[in-house]
Formats: C-alpha cells, sequence, structure tokens
C-alpha cells in the first residue's frame, strides 16, 4: 500500500479519535473529572438516534437534532445525579463513578438492544474522492471520512471560539480552575458543570452517530476508539482542544503506518511513541505546563 | 515504639477465622468447597496486587492504569522459570516479584516527570503493551494460545494440588505481604510516599528524595503484582494475554477506591468485594435471567458505594483508618490553554 494511503486512512482513523477526545477534553476542562464513560455515552446515543431511524422511521437531520437533546439532558442528569455528590470526594472517586457509568450503560444498552453487531445507516452515499497521483495511483478518501474531518475541524473551531469569547466558555474554564474562586464571582457553579457534561454528552452523540456507520453498532464499539481518543487527547495536552485534534490525527497516523508495517507490535509502537513524546514534553504537544502554587 | 505483630485482637481474630475457612466450609451443606475455595484464592491473589497498587496510589500518589500488565511479567515469568526452565516454585515465586519489580523500576522514570492524566497514560500504555509483546514473542511466551499445563506449585517436594491446600499458601503469602505493607507505611519510607502524595514541592523542599522514592513506590507496587502474577499462574495453571487486559487494570483501581484510598486493609476488602460480587449477581434468580443485566446493577452498586462511603469501605466501618485528606482544590492553572 503507498504511503500516500496509509497517511490518508491514518487520518480518517485519526479524526474518529480527535472527534471523541473532544468529549472527554471538554468535561475535563469544566469539571477536571478524567471520564472513562465518553465513549460509552457516545454509543448509547447512537443507539438512540439508531432507534429513531430505524423503528421510528424519521429522516437523519430529526433523528440528528432529537439525538443530540438526547444526550444533552442524559449528560445533565449524570452531572446532577452521580458526579455533584461525586467530586466532594477525591478525584479518584469521581474517576471510579464515570466508569460505573460506562459499565451500567454498555449492561443497558446489551440489555435493551443485545449484542449483535448491527449496521448503522451512512449518514452521506455517494462515490470516494478520488486524488490522482501518479498515472496508476489513485488515493481514496470516503466521503463519510471527509465528513468526519471537516464536522471534527468544524467542530474544534467552534468550541475553541466558545471557550475563548463566550461568557458561558470563560465561566468554564474558571469554574475548572478555582471552584469557590469561581463561586465567590458569581458564577453558577453546579450549572455551570451540568452544562458541561450535558455539552460533553451531546459531542459524544455526535461522535457516537459518525462512528457507527464506520464500525457498526454494538455495546462495545467504542472500546478500542475511546482508549485511542484518550491517548490523543493527552498526547495533544490534554486541556488543549486543537492538541485533541493534533494529537488524534496523529495517533491515527501512526496506528495506520504501525498497523500495514507491523500489525503485532501496534499499539506497543504507537505508546512507545507517546511515552517519548510525553518524557521530552510532559505537558503534551500543545498542552502548557501546570503552575503549582505551594 | 514496638508495635506487637497483631495490633488489635480483631484483626488476630479475622486471621484465625481465615485460617479456618477451608474446614469450616466443608460443614455447610450445598455448596461447592472446591469452586468456592478457587474464587477466594482469585480474591486474594487480586488483593495482593490492590495492596500494592494502594501503596502507590494511595499513598505515594502515583497513578497507574497498567497493573495487569505487571501481572502478566510476573504470571509469564513463573510460568516460563518453572515449565521451561525446571525452577522449584518456591524459587519462581520471589523470582517473578524481583524481575517484575525491575520493570516497575523502569516504569517509574518517566513518572519523574508526569503527573496526572499524562502518567494515568503512559502507564495505561504499559499494560496494553505487554499483551502485545507477549503474542509477539510467542516461541517463549506460546503467543495466543498461552501456557497450559502449568506444573503445580510445590512448596519442598509437597505438591499443592488441592484447592484448600493452595489457599493456606496464598493466605500465608497475603499475611506477609500485609505486614510488609503496613511495616512500609509506617516507616521513613512510607512517610516520604505520603509527603509525595501531599504535596511534592513541600516533600523535595524538606529534602524527600523524589527520584528514589517515586522509583520505589513504583518497583514495590510492581513487586507485588510479580508476586500476585505468580501465584496466578499457578492457581489457574494456564495463562493467555487475553486474562491481563486493560479492564483488569481498571478492576484493581477500582477495588482500591471502593476499599478505601491509603488503607492497607481497604485493598483485601475491596479485592474481595469486587471478586464476589459479580459472582453473586451473576447467580442471583432475578438477574441471571436476563443476559448481562448484573452488569448494570454491578455498576449501580459500585456508583452507590463511591457515593454514600466516600472513603471506601474500610473507612466506612473502621474509624482507626487513617483518613485520606479532603481533597484539596484543583490545582490553579493560570495559563491554560485554551
Amino acid at each position: 500500500m503507498p504511503w500516500g494511503q496509509l497517511i490518508i486512512n491514518g487520518i480518517a482513523l485519526g479524526s474518529l479519535y480527535a472527534l471523541t477526545a473532544f468529549g472527554i477534553v471538554l468535561i475535563y476542562k469544566t469539571t477536571d473529572v478524567l471520564t472513562f464513560g465518553q465513549g460509552e455515552l457516545a454509543m448509547f446515543s447512537a443507539f438512540i438516534a439508531f432507534t429513531l431511524l430505524d423503528r421510528l422511521k424519521l429522516p437523519f437531520p430529526v433523528a440528528f437534532v432529537l439525538t443530540l437533546v438526547f444526550a444533552l439532558g442524559l449528560g445533565a442528569v449524570v452531572e446532577r445525579v452521580l458526579m455533584r455528590r461525586a467530586q466532594q470526594g477525591s478525584i479518584l472517586n469521581s474517576i471510579i463513578v464515570t466508569i460505573g457509568l460506562a459499565l451500567v450503560l454498555v449492561g443497558m444498552a446489551g440489555f435493551i438492544w443485545g449484542y449483535e453487531v448491527r449496521p448503522f445507516p451512512d449518514p452521506v452515499t455517494g462515490p470516494p474522492f478520488l486524488f490522482r497521483v501518479s498515472p496508476t495511483q489513485n488515493l481514496v478518501l470516503t466521503q463519510l471520512s471527509a465528513v468526519i474531518l471537516a464536522v471534527t475541524l468544524v467542530l474544534m473551531l467552534l468550541l475553541f471560539a466558545f471557550f475563548r469569547f463566550s461568557l458561558v466558555g470563560i465561566a468554564m474554564r474558571a469554574v475548572a480552575q478555582n471552584r469557590v474562586a469561581a463561586r465567590l464571582m458569581g458564577i453558577p457553579v453546579d450549572r455551570i458543570n451540568a452544562l458541561g457534561w450535558g455539552v460533553g454528552a451531546a459531542l459524544g452523540a455526535v461522535t457516537g452517530m459518525l462512528i457507527a456507520p464506520t464500525n457498526s453498532l454494538f455495546p462495545n464499539m467504542m472500546g478500542d476508539v475511546a482508549i485511542k481518543a484518550y491517548a490523543g487527547a493527552v498526547l495533544g495536552g490534554i486541556t488543549s482542544l486543537p492538541g485533541a485534534v493534533v494529537g488524534g490525527l496523529l495517533l491515527g497516523i501512526i496506528d495506520s503506518v504501525a498497523g500495514f508495517q507491523a500489525p503485532e507490535l501496534r499499539t506497543t509502537i504507537a505508546f512507545t511513541l507517546l511515552v517519548i513524546v510525553l518524557v521530552i514534553r510532559p505537558a503534551g504537544l500543545l498542552g502548557r505546563r501546570e503552575i503549582k502554587k505551594v | 515504639m514496638r508495635q506487637s505483630l497483631f495490633p488489635h485482637p480483631k484483626s488476630l481474630l479475622l486471621v484465625l477465622a481465615a485460617a479456618l475457612l477451608p474446614p469450616l466450609l466443608g460443614v455447610i451443606p450445598g455448596i461447592p468447597v472446591g469452586y468456592v475455595l478457587y474464587l477466594v484464592c482469585l480474591a486474594l491473589i487480586y488483593a495482593i496486587v490492590a495492596l500494592g497498587l494502594n501503596l502507590l496510589i494511595g499513598y505515594a500518589g502515583q497513578f497507574s492504569l497498567g497493573h495487569a500488565g505487571f501481572l502478566a511479567i510476573g504470571a509469564y515469568a513463573s510460568a516460563v522459570l518453572t515449565q521451561r526452565f525446571g525452577w522449584p516454585f518456591l524459587l519462581a515465586l520471589p523470582m517473578a516479584g524481583l524481575l517484575t519489580a525491575a520493570v516497575g523500576f523502569l516504569l517509574g522514570l518517566p513518572a519523574l516527570r508526569l503527573s496526572g492524566p499524562y502518567l494515568a497514560l503512559v502507564t495505561l500504555g504499559f499494560g496494553l503493551s505487554i499483551p502485545q509483546l507477549v503474542l509477539w514473542r510467542g516461541e517463549l511466551t506460546g503467543g495466543a494460545g498461552g501456557l497450559r499445563d502449568l506444573p503445580p506449585a510445590s512448596v519442598l517436594g509437597l505438591e499443592l494440588r488441592s484447592e484448600s491446600a493452595y489457599y493456606y499458601l496464598v493466605f500465608l503469602v497475603i499475611v506477609a505481604l500485609t505486614l510488609f505493607a503496613r511495616n512500609v507505611v509506617q516507616s521513613h519510607t512510607g512517610r516520604a510516599f505520603i509527603a509525595i502524595r501531599d504535596s511534592e514541592i513541600a516533600a523535595q523542599a524538606m529534602g524527600v528524595n523524589l527520584t528514589r522514592y517515586k522509583t520505589t513506590a513504583f518497583a514495590l507496587s510492581a513487586f507485588y503484582a510479580g508476586v500476585a502474577g505468580s501465584l496466578y499462574a499457578h492457581l489457574i495453571r494456564f495463562i493467555s494475554p487475553e486474562s491481563f487486559t486493560v479492564i483488569l487494570s481498571v478492576e484493581f483501581l477500582t477495588m482500591i477506591v471502593v476499599g478505601g484510598l491509603g488503607s492497607v486493609s481497604g485493598s483485601i476488602v475491596g479485592a474481595l468485594f469486587l471478586t464476589a460480587l459479580p459472582e453473586v449477581f451473576a447467580r442471583l434468580p432475578v438477574l441471571k435471567d436476563f443476559k448481562n443485566l448484573f452488569i448494570v446493577v454491578f455498576g449501580a452498586v459500585l456508583i452507590l458505594t463511591i457515593l454514600f462511603f466516600p472513603r471506601g469501605l474500610a473507612g466506612a466501618w473502621s474509624t482507626r483508618t487513617r483518613p485520606i485528606p479532603p481533597p484539596a482544590e484543583p490545582a490553579a492553572r493560570p495559563q491554560e490553554a485554551v
């Protein structure tokens, strides 16, 4: 396989990682919790979308919007019922609660929809894009991959602008930095947290609906993607949204190339490179070092 | 101050009761003694890993999502040493621990520069890589098929083939390692761990050698997992890369948080609790009728335990357990990248 194609495949794969990483980064930025439930939130929302599309025969845009609304509500409920109480303990408590949440979501999806692998309707259909590099060779990028990449980049810009310029976005950063000080400045900390989880889950829903056509729909569909997304987010710097895209795409490319050259050591190679990067830049590629007060 | 081996009569009673477990189980009619003892052995082996992990996370404040990797190294070391090289089990057991400790020391080196999610990722990658390396070196490790028919554990020529004999072996090891952990925690090493956990900068200012104690914490924690791996290999007598997934690492983490961070007894309680729970749920009359509904209940119990016992099960019933400090406000991030 030509290198160009390997890299294009890597970018397609990496945009899935980047998209999943957004939710993780967003929740980490707003609530300081490293969530293990993001993949499962995405999977559950994808199942909701599937039900709307397949059982109720709704058109894709309607199902898409309804699923987003559902995810927004689900995220807010998760924050209100679980995370708000869990965050009173150590930070590890919150992490374990997200693991419990992941188990509950996987179990419920399996209970309601079963464990068989289902096809998920493709939101875009059409011939793949071909790039002619030489008279005998074309590089192929499917339309779905192109759409995922475009959505990833647009979401990154939107979220970046949201955190940089909007009042709510700035409030979210303030809450993550210092809860007490934020409250003293008049920020409704609880509502901001609930919003953070809601938006995080909605991002997960977008992810789920775009990944399900590629990976098919089943309760454990996000397992590997979620781990790689997390790795991508950390590689880029866990608080940085452009970092999540850079990290995710880079990891996708490494995955694709290493998977072709040495499939049996694919993950090992990816993580060895990661460790080297992190030892040189301990806060990720685009992250900035935390300044600690003593 | 000298402390007696068992400072509280309660813990002595507990040890005595545990020693009498196999004959007591035999008295109760209708339970499969062999299977229950096998599960108890497994739970105690996981408890050994949890003890080591709690030293690392609960005391030294360093994160790990890769302890299944250490368990795998211990298990494969012991299996290869006894099966391929004919080592006696009694020598392979400590050797597995020491080899794993050496790997733990190496993994501790990047930890000198990393913290929080970054350290978690490195350890996660370690945990993911070990099974791949096992598959890659198939001629030594048996590859995907794993290693079968491992020699049974034998102590001074006595083969421990029955579950109850093996139970006593695991039991002795865990008592020794618990006492060791308790002593480490109360020694200057333990105090250095706690100082690093509470504030690295302050600890360094007080003269705590970060390099030395962070790598010590990783090596010590890995030693526990390595010993546990050896016991695991000779309990099941079959190991394959699939037994050491990231899920297992996450389970170890869950055990110590549910049991109680920074608590020696909590590690054991958490391991027993989390090994028993799915077994019980999978057998409950209502739950077992619906496929995999017990996963939902398991997740829910996990969540409820954390919500209602934020200091873990050990913290809930024992006032003696040293309280973990209240959660610090997340460190200020004045110059956050957007």
